[in-house]
């Protein structure tokens, strides 16, 4: 069992107050003991990652909270190397005899399996430029707060009529890793969403807000816009399934789009399973879309290294249409003879990297403007349960969901039923008319990025469903 | 860790909760992967914490902590009842449980070989050699294999004076070759896709599946798709293999007869359902061959929705979902059981972890077998399609409309399959696409398969669910749809 923290609200003094996390030192202090305690064991190397989170959850229904949830947790994973082998076991129990224990369980799953030629030495000391994403109003929101939040919308929806669900959510979690190398890093960032769905009968619609800074969005102003578009909502009618122009709200652009963000991994074309095999260096998409990983675009979040500990660099994966570059791990890196990026995950492991702070580059047109450009087409809200259909020409299915809206001459007409998509990314990528400003978009499919609003011709919905 | 639990009930009952309820989970986790001949993952963890769910002021908080001390333990408890009433802020009703007994048990899911036991050599050799069986094949660019164990043991306790320690062993197992030609990626999955087959057994789960004579079948079959002739678009006769007919239950059954997609509670998340309360007793869900049964016993197999008691201290039971066609339950909780004219839950309470609130969940939710022996199904069908191992599955958030597709499909004429087809899909409404079922095979080719990946709630929690099903006909499905546009 592990002592009681020293910073944390005794039983005497418990409220639901926002939990704290422990102070950066303390997760120091745990990779220090995990390091000297592997000094007495068979493991060559070590490195230790420690990870917190203090996260709190209310969560609405029927114009009501129905679940109202706070967790705190802190895990301790280890990845030892001896003899050219390596694995890693991971416990949330951080006394010495629990974190020997986790140590001895690493060597003997490493020493389980045959050596690896390709295991590179861990990485020595790195030097890391600072992001600023810990907001202290964010860390000490209470669930009373958040309750009288969710109230004042539910009393909104219950007004107009209509029946409220969602989330309202606040956070803050640390991370910290260090290695026998002498590298040693920490991040800590907060977290703040809230999500409302508004039904007015068989209408619903949807709203949504992400961010590090639980100040940047008014959970009441996104309760009024579901609220307005879920009356707009009620009458749909049902459309032929076809091609459609379609515009698609960031939220929609970030679910489909970021079903891409593995396809940049140079483990995964080694692997031949991305759709960017044989297809680097061409004009793949249009030349209006552009695509950056950036860890420290001011509308990201997310830790400034990687899981092998190594700093994460901005790269630019699409320069206007035109796939340039990929990320690498370390060992994917040694591979390809190119520099490693920063976007390893922790080893071992069978996937390489990935690009998680993707940023596409936006445009000066705006939702409403393309509204007013488009003759006939589709307003799209959100999309829903999108999975791959074909992995390499990216063809995605899913379904559109709370609100979708005809466009007739210019302006919104009426609601349709909801379609069913078949659409290859790589064709709607080459099919985009405007783009909005890039904005932090949230959905339900993929993390959040930086994506914009998308003005797209020749969209293929294949099946109309029953509201 | 009664102690423990009693320490967080006795604190929850003196901050003025009126009911309580508390986990103490430990799990434990061996994940083992390979690709192309290497290692990928080798890794274990354990987790061990404490849940406490409570209703005051007539309203739910819940709180969670690793933090197993006694003071760690009250100031979490404490927590559960602060957070209980702010929800009491915005609440607009009285949370009514129905009445349930109170139970002293200790109970272990049978297996006959602990995983964690077998030499984690042993479990490395065949994965390896199963790998290297694959990429024998000429054509195959991608190999992976891959083994999960979880040991789960949790410890709950409740205000009405339950103690209940459940030992869950659960194992999957499975293989994939990857053929990536031109310009097509194939892939063929051995039992299944999502990493396998997955059960609540022991390590007899991998001994079972032969992993090393499929290995060049599927091999074999992911670099003969790139030839097969692409599935047609038309309406026609479908044939599923049990895995993907499995995961059509899951999808169009299971998750629109959890009551609390009904009633509105994940009408943010996950979704409602089509299933109103007036559909009850009323709907014909299916053809009269069309039995399902939501089945947490041991007695149906051991599947991952198999257990004694569910995480609110409910008794494991069978529910009959549909009766020769008709619908007629829906999977229930304490809280909801009364909407339904229940006087008791159905016992679907499951949580993923000791930091998770329990909710409304699938257990074994299964297709009862047909009179069908397989062989005869396929000779009695004169024009139709065969569609096995799920590769992609959508559904809309009211679960109506949904589209599969799977990674090889067989041209079936004149009661024979006479060809392979690449890329097959097939897309339908719900309660159409059960009523045009009229054929099942029988108990000998059923199998309870396990869907590891069930995701649901917020925050996002993700359950194992089980799903017994055997090949089944239907009839005028849409088929071809997905590749209609390529």
């Amino acid at each position: 069992m592990k002592p009681a923290p020293k910073s944390r609200n005794s039983s005497n003094q418990a409220s639901a107050k926002a939990a704290e996390l422990f102070p950066e030192r303390e997760l120091r202090r745990i990779v220090a003991t995990v390091l000297r305690l592997a000094k007495s064991t068979a493991a060559e190397e070590t490195e230790v990652h420690v990870d917190e989170v203090a996260d709190a959850l209310t969560r609405f229904a029927n114009n009501a909270i129905h679940q109202n949830v706070a967790e705190q947790g802190l895990t301790v994973s280890i990845r030892t190397v001896a003899d050219g082998r390596t694995a890693r076991a991971t416990t949330n129990r951080i006394d010495e005899d629990s974190l020997r224990a986790a140590i001895e369980a690493s060597l003997s799953l490493a020493h389980s399996q045959p050596k690896d030629p390709r295991l590179l030495s861990m990485p020595a000391k790195q030097r890391y430029r600072r992001v600023n994403r810990f907001v202290k109003p964010t860390a000490a929101l209470s669930a009373e707060e958040r309750a009288r939040a969710v109230r004042r919308a539910c009393d909104l929806a219950v007004k107009n009529g209509q029946v409220a669900a969602g989330i309202y959510s606040t956070g803050q979690s640390q991370s910290a890793m260090g290695n026998s190398r002498g590298l040693f890093a920490s991040y800590r960032e907060t977290h703040s969403e809230f999500s409302i769905t508004v039904q007015e009968g068989p209408a619903a619609s949807w709203a949504k807000a992400n961010s590090a800074d639980v100040r940047a969005f008014d959970p009441q102003k996104l309760a009024v816009r579901a609220s307005e578009k879920a009356h707009l909502a009620v009458d749909s009618r049902e459309l032929a399934p076809g091609p459609y122009t379609v515009i698609l709200e960031p939220s929609a652009v970030l679910d489909l789009v970021g079903f891409l963000f593995y396809d940049f991994a140079a483990t995964a074309l080694e692997d031949k399973r991305s759709c960017l095999n044989d297809r680097m260096g061409k004009q793949l998409f249009g030349q209006n879309i552009t695509i950056t990983d950036d860890a420290y675009h001011a509308l990201q979040q997310g830790a400034p290294f990687d899981g092998e500990g190594l700093p994460r660099q901005k790269v630019l994966l699409v320069d206007r249409g035109i796939p340039r570059n990929l990320v690498y791990s370390r060992a994917a890196a040694k591979a390809a003879g190119k520099q490693p990026t920063g976007h390893g995950f922790a080893l071992p492991n069978e996937y390489g990297e990935a690009p998680m702070n993707l940023v596409f580059t936006g445009g000066d047109s705006s939702v409403d403007k393309m509204v007013a450009s488009t003759d006939r087409g589709l307003l799209v809200t959100r999309l829903w349960y999108i999975r791959e259909v074909d992995p390499y020409e990216k063809v995605m299915t899913g379904m559109t969901r709370d609100g979708l809206f005809l466009v007739e001459n210019g302006r919104v007409t009426g609601a349709v039923r909801n379609f069913r998509f078949n659409q290859s990314l790589i064709e709607m990528l080459n099919n985009v008319e405007l783009l909005g400003p890039a904005v932090r978009a949230t959905g339900e499919e993929a993390f959040e990025m930086v994506v914009p609003a998308m003005k797209v011709h020749n969209f293929h919905f294949s099946e109309v469903t029953k509201f | 860790m009664w102690d423990l639990c009693t320490n967080a009930l006795d604190t929850a009952r003196l901050r003025g909760a009126a009911y309580g309820d508390v986990r103490v989970m430990h799990l434990r986790q061996r994940d083992l992967t390979t690709k192309n001949g290497q290692v990928g993952t080798l890794s274990q963890s354990e987790s061990i914490g404490l849940g406490i769910r409570v209703l005051a002021n007539g309203a739910w908080g819940f709180s969670s902590t690793d933090r197993l001390t006694r003071e760690g333990v009250a100031a979490c408890a404490a927590q559960a009842v602060s957070i209980a009433k702010a929800s009491a802020l915005a609440k607009r009703g009285e949370v009514v449980l129905a009445p349930e007994q109170s139970y002293i048990d200790s109970w272990q899911s049978p297996f006959c070989k602990d995983p964690f036991e077998i030499p984690l050599e042993t479990q490395l050799a065949l994965l390896l050699a199963a790998d290297a069986e694959m990429r024998r094949v000429k054509g195959v660019t991608l190999t992976e294999t891959g083994m999960q164990f979880r040991k789960i043991d949790s410890w709950f306790a409740s205000s009405i004076g339950s103690r209940i320690h459940q030992r869950k062993l659960i194992s999957g197992c499975g293989i994939a070759a990857t053929s990536f030609q031109g310009e097509e990626i194939q892939k063929r999955s051995y039992p299944n896709s999502f990493g396998g087959q997955h059960a609540l057994q022991g390590y007899e789960l991998v001994q079972s599946l032969d992993l090393l004579k499929n290995a060049p079948i599927v091999a074999e079959e992911a670099a003969a798709l790139h030839s097969a002739s692409q599935c047609p678009e038309k309406i026609g006769t479908l044939i599923l293999g049990a895995s993907q007919l499995g995961l059509q239950i899951h999808e169009s059954i299971g998750h629109p007869i959890e009551l609390d997609r009904v009633l509105g509670e994940e009408a943010n998340f996950a979704g409602t359902s089509f299933l109103t309360l007036d559909q009850l007793n009323k709907l014909k869900y299916g053809s009269s061959i069309v039995n399902v049964v939501a089945d947490a016993r041991l007695d149906h197999g051991q599947g991952l929705g198999t257990f004694a008691y569910d995480d609110e201290g409910v008794p494991a039971q069978c529910t009959d979902i549909i009766k020769n066609g008709q619908f007629c339950g829906y999977l229930s909780n304490r809280e909801t059981a009364h909407l339904v004219g229940l006087n008791r839950s159905s016992g679907t309470m499951r949580t993923e972890s000791w930091n998770r609130l329990p909710i409304i969940r699938m257990t074994n939710v299964s297709l009862l077998p047909g009179t069908w022996d397989y062989d005869d199904l396929i000779a009695d069908t004169h024009d139709g399609i065969l569609m096995e191992t799920n590769r992609s599955w959508s559904i809309d958030d009211r679960r109506y409309q949904f589209q599969f597709s799977t990674e090889i499909g067989w041209e079936i004429k004149g009661g024979k399959k006479v060809r392979m087809l690449k890329n097959p899909s097939y897309s339908g409404i719900t309660t159409e696409f059960w009523n045009s079922c009229d054929a099942i095979s029988k108990l000998s080719h059923w199998t309870l398969w396990g869907t590891p990946n069930c995701g649901k709630g917020q925050p996002m929690q993700t359950m194992g669910t089980g799903h017994g099903a055997s090949p089944s006909r239907f009839r005028d499905v849409r088929i071809g749809t997905a590749f209609a546009n390529q």
